[in-house]
């Protein structure tokens, strides 16, 4: 669709952005407040951002989730990948249609039944609740994510590359990772970075999985929230918006330039 | 060499790089799709079966809090054994209770409210990016994407400053002189709908402007010249177009947010009754495991429509991108 903007369509994107953008502005902007009430302006202080450093519960709870966050991740996106690789290159296997459901139905499936279930899981194989169960857990529904979207990169894959090289002698696995691994790459980087914000978002399934002594870092802002709206938790939460902002926008950055680069390169293939 | 000579070669190839290759061609293949397989087997369909088993259970006190406890010990015997002792109770009580009931029909009722809401917030927003410069599409996207990014409950945990009676739109609005009162929208309905609006917009706004952006214009001007006046241009032509995008929108903001827990706990009170909230409660304030297991049962069977049809939606998207 290719057409001028009208008045309307200047509004309504103005508007929308305003109602996306100005609740996180508002959070980030109080989290610098020098009074206790949120939502009362007393002075500019960095007070709560001492304060929540300080704050051992907060910083365990955080260090723990970044654990979890980090290796759900990494495994995510192995698994996640193998399973869009099996979704494009192989159309015809057993239960296809019952592994294709397996990997969408996670992103839509509410958090609760997930959490209760794999819940259920762990408790009748005798797993005590933890550190290991919530990453496990982490794993399961990220994957899916890492799925689709390494999926979206290999169906417009040329395959003509690989069999290129397949007919000048390079092995399978060779082929998969000199020619198939570099052009899919940036799907993956993003995967495993979707892999790793679901991670640390996640309230839900980590309260059902979780046990003593992993503690996530949503969990103990959940509990926290629920006593009531403090600036330390604004502090807390505007560190992790800058934390991930500042992630999202470098890879963007990164993926941009590699695709320069890779259109350069096909050019100058060409001429040569 | 042409594409179409490469692809003619494709059969040929397995038997030209010889007997070893190909058989660890087939075993790298039988390991992506067994892998990922069998991990989705254990750790999402055979928890499902374990809810409906334990959902047949009876609660006890004890750990695990149900009776019967499978005790392969006893062998074939005491398998049986504990399969007569479950019963449908729980979904009985399911029904006898109206809070169960309720529950459902209003998150039922809450989630395509809102779903309903955020199609109309979400619509103007994806059709102005569809419109706008192509320069200007990479930068929208991911403004639109960027708060997907950051985490869903502090997006919620934003909203409760804002919507306080105290809070900053209160405070507003009595600034201006639009009220003399401070509305009171926390913990109503209201505020569960603004929350999941806000939080679930991306979700609609991505499927309707890739619906949105394929479409050819020129099938507007054409009607307009022909002397359409816009409004019904928009809904013969427009709108139809983007179909795709709105079903798949809706069903993405639709399925979590009938199951949505943290929306209605955090901004919803006490007094607002949905489903996940009930699961919840059942399951760490009662510790009652049986009953939250049919809860989630239920609730799965609710949804089982929905997601087969975001599954065929999911998978027919897969094979136009082909």
């Amino acid at each position: 669709m290719n057409a001028s903007l009208s008045r309307f369509n200047i509004v309504s994107i103005v508007l929308g952005f305003a109602f996306l953008y100005l609740p996180i502005v508002l959070l980030v902007v109080f989290s610098f407040n020098e009074s206790k009430l949120v939502t009362v302006w007393g002075g500019f202080s960095t007070k709560w951002y001492v304060a929540m450093f300080q704050n051992q519960g907060l910083m365990d709870a955080a260090w723990v989730t970044a654990r979890v966050a980090f290796i759900s991740a990494t495994v995510a996106t192995v698994l996640g990948t193998m399973a869009a690789l099996a979704l494009t290159r192989y159309t015809r296997f057993r239960g296809r249609i019952l592994f294709s459901g397996m990997v969408f139905a996670p992103l839509v499936m509410p958090e609760v039944i997930t959490g209760l279930s794999l819940l259920l899981l762990f408790v009748s194989m005798g797993l005590d609740r933890g550190f290991l169960t919530v990453t496990l857990a982490h794993i399961t529904f990220t994957m899916c994510f890492v799925a689709v979207v390494v999926q979206s990169r290999l169906v417009t894959f040329d395959r003509s590359l690989e069999e290129a090289a397949m007919d000048l002698g390079a092995t399978p696995v060779k082929t998969f990772f000199q020619v198939t691994l570099p052009v899919i790459l940036p799907a993956i980087v993003s995967g495993w970075m979707l892999a790793f914000t679901l991670s640390l978002d996640d309230l839900v399934i980590a309260s059902f999985t979780s046990g003593p002594g992993a503690t996530t870092l949503p969990m103990k802002i959940y509990s926290q929230v629920r006593l009531g709206v403090t600036p330390e938790i604004n502090a807390v939460c505007t560190l992790l918006i800058a934390v991930v902002t500042v992630g999202v926008i470098a890879a963007a950055i990164v993926n941009k330039r590699r695709e320069v680069q890779r259109q350069r390169d096909e050019q100058a293939a060409q001429r040569g | 060499m042409s594409n179409a000579a490469l692809s003619q070669t494709e059969s040929s190839t397995g038997a030209d790089t010889g007997l070893g290759t190909s058989l660890l061609r087939a075993v790298a293949g039988r390991l992506v799709i067994a892998v990922p397989y069998l991990w989705l087997l254990l750790f999402f369909l055979i928890p499902f079966v374990i809810v409906f088993k334990i959902s047949l259970s009876q609660t006890a006190i004890a750990m695990p809090p149900y009776v019967p406890v499978f005790d392969l010990s006893e062998g074939m015997s005491g398998l049986f054994a504990s399969l007569r002792e479950l019963s449908f109770e729980n979904y009985l009580w399911l029904t006898e209770d109206a809070l169960y009931f309720n529950a459902y029909v209003s998150s039922l009722m809450i989630a395509g409210a809102s779903t309903f809401l955020t199609l109309l917030v979400g619509y103007p927003i994806a059709y102005g990016m569809a419109r706008a410069p192509a320069t200007l599409r990479p930068v929208l996207l991911m403004l639109v994407i960027l708060p997907f990014w950051t985490s869903f409950l502090i997006r919620v945990y934003a909203w409760i400053g804002i919507l306080k009676p105290e809070g900053l739109l209160n405070q507003f609005l009595l600034a201006i002189g639009v009220i003399d009162q401070p509305l009171i929208i926390m913990n109503t309905h209201t505020a569960i709908f603004i929350g999941i609006v806000y939080s679930y917009l991306p979700f609609m706004v991505l499927p309707l402007y890739s619906a949105l952006e394929k479409m050819d214009y020129s099938l507007i001007e054409a009607a307009q010249d022909l002397g359409c006046p816009p409004t019904s241009a928009f809904w013969k032509i427009t709108f139809p177009l983007s179909l795709p995008g709105v079903v798949a929108g809706c069903l993405l903001v639709f399925i979590p947010a009938v199951g949505e827990f943290v929306i209605p706990d955090l901004l919803g009170g006490s007094q607002t009754l949905m489903i996940g909230k009930t699961l919840w409660n059942e399951f760490f304030a009662n510790r009652d495991w049986p009953v939250s297991s049919a809860v989630a049962v239920i609730l799965l069977l609710l949804l089982v429509v929905p997601i087969v049809l975001f599954q065929n939606a999911q998978a027919r998207a897969q094979e136009q991108g082909r």
